[in-house]
């Protein structure tokens, strides 16, 4: 569990985000806490995947301050900039591996690319990010177009492991994976979190996965955050959208499933 | 960066080997090194790491336990020993790597060469197959014309006829200002410069004009018809159209087909208007020809056979084009690369079968006795 006092580990202030005329995001504020894996909910267009994006450094936003690990990533240029991208892994939704390496060479890559490591013990570091994500070691030799939807997210978390990052942002990592498939991906998240001390972002439409997995949910909505809190305070939210996001039918099954009601 | 060091350790054949400061992906170099400076240490003491990540605990892992060497860990935090216990978990069954090797025999560009031959053949009857396919739903088409899509036609006329009217003109244009050049430095020799109008009218009228229009066109919408397909085979819109029941070919193939057929004799007689006004020019620059003299040489001595030979050619260097473009989109896989791929050979293809199919239409064209 992620302290509470902690210093924010990724701070996000007054963001505005705009594709020509529509408005995204509009004077967004958030907060990640050192050591918490985060929820990011809202509905479809709200803007999730643009604020991981955005945060990572994929989409410049119009206005602005994101801070991550102390730096300033909208500003930091060159070194400085690199070096915090080395400090953080990303998963993207359907694993985005590169097609013309097998997926040693997938997880290899930033090594190879970023760190000079002589190749054999890249190759067992990239065995063993392999093996942490619960992929046959077999798998290693396999290419991205031979690897099923489960497997491909699979090898992309453990590519976004290769640098041993501090933090992990996942896009939708269980979407499209089936419900035994989707509480294993939720558990080795818990596993690897807990185990390498990660600070997850997590964008995710499972209600499943945010009961397993969230210290804190964060709801995107209005084009800015509405609130943040712990499941618990979720359910006492008004807001007829983050209630019935809480209360509906499948919110009811997941509560069930995790016996909290 | 406070690197491991064990000044208070003297190096001994059993002692314990006291790791400090940060044990990460990044100091992994020199904690090898230090641990490689004591070999045969029979504990690793961990009290004073300061951080520790998957790469770290992986060597401290495989100096210690894994080896057989049963070396106990001391000292380590409680979140350490979480990671530590995690990646030794994990950690796979040293196994033996399947390097592959280039072992060379003697029969094997003999094999290779087989393989090649046997693959062009493969390819060649799938071609074929593919061309049957096209034919048969076009003939199908002329029975029902209310199934052609009016509307993708249109739209391929102008993607892939239209809009290549300039460059093959300019190119039709160039064509004939480099055969009246070249020609006229042959003919002077012989004082027979006024000759150089049948040079120009026979070589662009019957083979250049239409040739390299098939090139260029080979060039551009042969690449442009399989990307867009390959793309679509790659987002499944394809098998989408297939579940629906709509016919991939009839709704992708047919109009692209058809708007090349029609298309490229129509430019392919531009370049060859584009060829006599480039060689006129040259001619008249360069020989004192003058245009009046051009044309009466013209019509004179050129039949409009050679015309209609040429253009004869247009719709059979189209239905290769467009059929090739086609056919390797459809043979996109599911990866990026296969497009790439793809897109290459289907412009090779089709310009290699256009100078083929050109070849035996002089060989047909000379027996005929046209």
């Amino acid at each position: 569990m992620a302290d509470p006092d902690a210093a924010p580990i990724i701070t996000v202030r007054n963001l505005t985000n705009r594709f020509g005329k529509t408005v995204v995001h509009k004077g967004l504020n958030l907060d990640v806490r050192r050591g918490e894996v985060l929820g990011v909910v809202g509905a479809s267009g709200s803007g999730k995947s643009v604020l991981l994006r955005t945060i990572v450094g994929l989409q410049t936003p119009a206005e602005g301050k994101i801070t991550v690990l102390g730096t300033d990533v909208l500003t930091a240029q060159g070194r400085d900039l690199r070096a915090v991208q080395n400090r953080w892994g990303v998963m993207f939704q359907d694993g985005a591996l590169f097609s013309s390496l097998t997926v040693r060479e997938n997880v290899a890559a930033p090594m190879r690319e970023l760190l000079g490591i002589d190749a054999e013990t890249r190759d067992a570091l990239a065995d063993l990010r392999i093996a942490m994500v619960g992929l046959k070691p077999q798998a290693g030799d396999l290419y991205p177009s031979d690897l099923s939807g489960g497997m491909r997210k699979r090898a992309g978390l453990a590519r976004a492991l290769s640098l041993d990052p501090e933090i992990l942002f996942l896009d939708e990592p269980t979407a499209g994976l089936d419900p035994i498939g989707a509480s294993e991906f939720d558990a080795l998240i818990i596993a690897l979190q807990k185990a390498l001390g990660l600070t997850v972002f997590l964008v995710t439409h499972d209600l499943d996965t945010l009961h397993a997995t969230c210290d804190r949910i964060a709801v995107l909505s209005e084009k800015k955050v509405l609130v943040t809190g712990t499941m618990a305070e979720m359910l006492q939210v008004e807001d007829p959208w983050v209630h019935s996001y809480f209360h509906g039918p499948r919110a009811h099954a997941a509560l069930q499933a995790q016996g909290a009601i | 960066m406070a690197l491991p060091s064990a000044a208070d350790t003297p190096p001994a054949l059993h002692g314990t080997a006291a790791l400090t400061g940060p044990v990460t992906l990044a100091t992994l170099p020199e904690v090898r090194a230090f641990l490689d400076e004591r070999p045969g240490f029979s504990a690793l003491d961990l009290s004073a790491v300061t951080a520790l990540d998957t790469a770290g605990a992986w060597l401290i892992v495989t100096r210690s336990v894994a080896k057989g060497a049963e070396v106990p860990v001391t000292g380590a935090s409680a979140a350490h020993g979480l990671l530590l216990q995690t990646v030794t978990d994990a950690l796979p069954a040293p196994q033996k790597r399947t390097r592959r090797r280039a072992h060379h025999r003697a029969g094997d560009e003999l094999a290779w060469m087989g393989a090649a031959v046997s693959g062009y053949g493969a390819v060649i009857g799938a071609s074929l197959g593919f061309l049957g396919l096209v034919i048969a739903r076009l003939g199908n088409t002329i029975l029902h014309p209310s199934r052609l899509r009016f509307t993708a036609l249109v739209h391929h006329m102008q993607q892939a006829g239209l809009n290549a009217l300039p460059i093959v003109a300019l190119m039709g244009f160039l064509i004939g200002i480099v055969l009246a050049f070249q020609g006229a430095t042959q003919l002077k020799q012989f004082g027979a410069e006024v000759f150089v109008v049948n040079l120009i009218a026979v070589s662009i009228l019957r083979e250049l004009g239409i040739l390299l229009t098939a090139i260029i066109v080979a060039g551009r919408s042969a690449s442009a018809f399989t990307a867009a397909i390959g793309s679509m085979k790659m987002r499944e819109e394809i098998d989408a159209m297939r579940v629906l029941g709509l016919d991939p070919i009839e709704l992708l193939v047919l109009p692209r087909v058809l708007a090349l057929v029609l298309m490229l004799p129509l430019l392919g007689f531009v370049a060859n208007m584009a060829g006599l006004v480039g060689g006129g020019l040259m001619a008249w620059i360069d020989l004192g020809i003058s245009p009046g003299m051009f044309r009466t040489q013209l019509l004179m001595d050129t039949d409009v056979s050679h015309l209609l030979v040429g253009l004869s050619k247009a719709p059979v260097f189209a239905l290769i084009i467009g059929v090739v473009g086609c056919h390797q989109g459809m043979q996109v896989k599911g990866d990026t690369e296969s497009l790439g791929r793809r897109t290459s050979s289907s412009v090779v293809i089709a310009i290699f079968l256009v100078i083929v199919v050109d070849a035996l239409f002089s060989i047909f064209f000379a027996i005929w006795g046209v």
